[in-house]
């Protein structure tokens, strides 16, 4: 396999919701590459745009939705796929883990049921050979008792057996590419990491590509290459994991990591960034964190500023770095 | 009947009776059990032992943080100091008076005020922000006018400035703002202590930060205790003097916050501090800490409730149930490798023994 492959491209796209009175314009001009064995963090806060993002990878907005710019997956061009093309790539190529489980499975059939109709959807296989990979892969996340728990109801599992079985049929087809939006944020501490891990060595040993969608910044430290910071719809700031954290550059990128409790030892006051989030309906004009940034000057308020690479490995969107 | 001598005293506020040393609650031996749906007919009844025997102290003047799995009753321990529901057994006591016996329910309710992570389901949506701060104040008699006028100096007091922001409704503000509502809400009845069970959870980080520090600035202006309830073990020890670590319904152990972070006794409280994501990649988790989800709280593992999971166990640990034990003055482990003579091969030996030896 070659290593520099890149199996997920994104190019200048901007999505745009129509439902209330005015129009939501949720992303707004991201680009983004996942290269072939890469894991990806899309940290941001809420609202700001990663989910609406990834989802966009498999199209799934609602009908009416703008969706502008390019994305390609494993080579193939997202926006011209047919609908049973689609189908194909959603689950084979491409599969999704998402913070809660129950929302995405079935309460009426059992796990091993809606693993073994994933498979059987996607491949010519009898329910019998199904039937035996799902064992496997049950085995593979390590659920105690497998051949148990496949009967089990979703009801019947907890929090952090759920994710497994949804890790396990997220596996069910050899993707190449894994979404996971927060699949931990809802587990326990001690579950959480034992998920972490688990995807992490999934992910090295079936070589995915995956795009990892958190705003903890300690779970992104755990289990990415590369770190993208989104903001307001936009990335502000993409580089390696290390880099990011030691020397982050850009002013939100640094506000969001010297608001970290950690760092307030001894100290009786927290660092903030003051203000919230622009309203997604009435951008400002420039750079939309320009209202909270301490280094804001006129043309901030005017123009936005690009995604420039800075160093070797990293992008940043700021004019200081321009 | 008063005496003479009562009269002649003028009386203490609430909470300072006692004086300073006096624990401003004692929780003492609290269960809360609740009977599982559909168990009893035809089979035997189960319960859920949520709270199961609890012993703690919340100092004047502290803020003790409370940790732990989901489902290790955190939330029912709040509840019970609130008198939301009422204990199967044991007593609280404020300022060293028993609630509902010296002490009247209805003046210990004005004392202790919650505000829950669900900022939103908090509040009256047919309320503005000014009148559902002023509603409990008023129900308990203050004058309308009395009443506005203080909702608006609390509106001041949280970042959120009256004239921009009384005659809001709920779904008017964001996350962050409504939060600051409910703690200006809290503070309406001028409570001595206040429950923060995840009051943070669901905001986001840069909010949390600035709600954090409205948290300790209306403390010390206002001489709050807080009881503080999160899983974010990171915002625990930034705000709390004192942490209880929690495990399917027990303390695991308690102390000070020094104690707990840098020198745990308890093989669980290890575990969980060991759980939190690494923030250097080059120093990343390699084994999970614990294995497994934690037990069902319905038939709760023999003895020590921890020892399906722990990596100390040995035979005496499932027959018997570790006591919360003294480990220094600011420090007490539920673990019977700290109690004399339990048993256990890591334990101390017993003072006699020692003499013998
Ligand atoms: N189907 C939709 N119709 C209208 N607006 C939408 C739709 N989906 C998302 N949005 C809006 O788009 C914006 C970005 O949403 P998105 O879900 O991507 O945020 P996020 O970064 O994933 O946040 P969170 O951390 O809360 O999950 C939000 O303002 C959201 O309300
Ligand atoms: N009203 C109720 N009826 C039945 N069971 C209950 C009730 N309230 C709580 N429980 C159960 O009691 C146990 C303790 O719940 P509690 O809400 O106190 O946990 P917690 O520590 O606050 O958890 P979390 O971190 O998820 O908030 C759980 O098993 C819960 O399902
Ligand atoms: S472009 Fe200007 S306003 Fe935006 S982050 Fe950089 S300095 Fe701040
Ligand atoms: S009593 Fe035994 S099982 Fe319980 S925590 Fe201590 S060593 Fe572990
Ligand atoms: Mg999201
Ligand atoms: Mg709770």
């Amino acid at each position: 396999m070659n290593e520099e492959q890149t199996v997920i491209d994104i190019r200048d796209l901007s999505v745009t919701f129509h439902r209330g009175r005015k129009p939501v314009k949720a992303v707004n001009g991201v680009s983004l590459s996942v290269e072939a064995g890469e894991v990806v963090a899309l940290l941001g806060e809420s609202g700001s745009g990663k989910s609406v993002t990834m989802r966009s990878l498999l199209r799934l907005h609602p009908k009416g939705t703008d969706v502008t710019g390019s994305m390609t997956v494993s080579g193939r061009d997202v926006m011209g796929l047919s609908t049973r093309e689609l189908g194909q790539l959603r689950g084979a190529t491409v599969s999704m883990v998402f913070q809660e489980p129950r929302l995405a499975l079935d309460p009426v059939y059992t796990i091993g049921q809606q693993i073994e109709e994933t498979i059987m959807r996607h491949e010519k296989v009898s329910r019998q050979a199904a039937s035996e990979r799902a064992l496997a892969l049950f085995q593979k996340v390590r659920i105690p008792s497998p051949e148990r728990r496949l009967k089990n109801y979703p009801h019947e599992m907890s929090g952090g057996m759920l994710q497994r079985s949804m890790i396990a049929m997220a596996l069910a087809c050899n993707p190449k590419v894994l979404l996971a939006d927060e699949p931990t944020t809802a587990l326990d501490a001690t579950v959480q990491i034992q998920i972490l891990l688990l995807i992490r060595e999934l992910q090295k040993e079936y070589g995915l590509s995956v795009i990892f969608v958190t705003h903890d910044i300690g779970v992104a430290a755990e289990v990415a290459d590369r770190i993208a910071v989104m903001y307001a719809g936009r990335i502000v700031e993409e580089g390696r994991v290390g880099d990011i954290i030691r020397d982050p550059k850009h002013p939100y990128t640094k506000g969001l990591l010297g608001a970290r409790v950690e760092l307030a030892h001894g100290r009786d006051r927290l660092v903030t960034i003051p203000g919230s989030p622009p309203d997604l309906a009435a951008m400002p004009p420039g750079c939309a964190f320009a209202p909270r940034c301490g280094q804001a000057s006129d043309i901030c308020l005017r123009d936005v500023p690009p995604l420039k690479p800075i160093g070797e490995t990293g992008n940043i969107a700021c004019i200081q770095y321009a | 009947m008063r005496t003479v001598a009562e009269t002649t005293i003028p009386e203490l506020p609430l909470g300072e009776r006692g004086g300073p040393a006096q624990p401003l609650i004692s929780a003492r031996g609290l269960i809360k059990h609740f009977p599982v749906k559909g168990s009893g007919f035809l089979q035997p009844k189960k319960v859920v032992r949520a709270v199961d025997g609890v012993d703690f102290d919340i100092l004047k003047g502290e803020t003790l943080g409370v940790v732990g799995e989901s489902g290790c009753g955190k939330s029912t321990t709040a509840r019970l100091l609130m008198q939301l529901i009422i204990p199967d057994q044991g007593d609280i006591l404020f300022d060293g008076e028993t609630v509902g016996g010296a002490l009247p329910l209805a003046q210990y309710r004005r004392q202790v005020q919650m505000v829950f992570q669900d900022s939103y389901a908090s509040l009256n949506p047919r309320l503005t922000i000014e009148e559902s701060i002023a509603f409990a104040p008023r129900v308990h008699g203050v004058p309308q006018a009395k009443a506005i006028a203080r909702a608006h100096d609390l509106l001041h007091r949280v970042g959120l400035e009256p004239v921009r922001f009384a005659g809001r409704y709920p779904h008017e503000l964001s996350g962050g703002q409504r939060q600051r509502v409910n703690i200006a809400r809290a503070l309406a009845l001028e409570p001595r202590l206040v429950i923060l069970d995840e009051a943070v959870s669901a905001l986001d980080k840069s909010v949390e930060a600035q709600v954090l520090n409205l948290l300790l600035d209306l403390k010390r202006d206002f001489g709050l205790t807080y009881l503080f309830i999160s899983h974010d073990l990171n915002v625990v020890r930034f705000m709390c003097d004192r942490v209880m670590v929690m495990y399917l319904g027990k303390v695991a152990e308690v102390g000070t916050r020094e104690a707990i972070y840098e020198n745990t006794k308890h093989p669980y409280s290890a575990a969980l501090l060991a759980s939190m994501p690494k923030m250097d990649p080059a120093e990343r988790t390699e084994e999970p800490p614990l294995s497994g989800d934690p037990p069902n709280p319905i038939d709760p593992p023999s003895g020590c409730r921890f020892h399906t999971r722990c990596s100390m166990a040995e035979g005496v640990c499932s027959a018997t149930p570790p006591p919360l034990a003294v480990v220094s003055s600011e420090q007490r482990a539920a673990c019977l490798m700290s109690v004399p003579g339990s048993g256990h091969s890591h334990a101390p030996k017993p003072a006699a023994e020692l003499m013998e030896a």
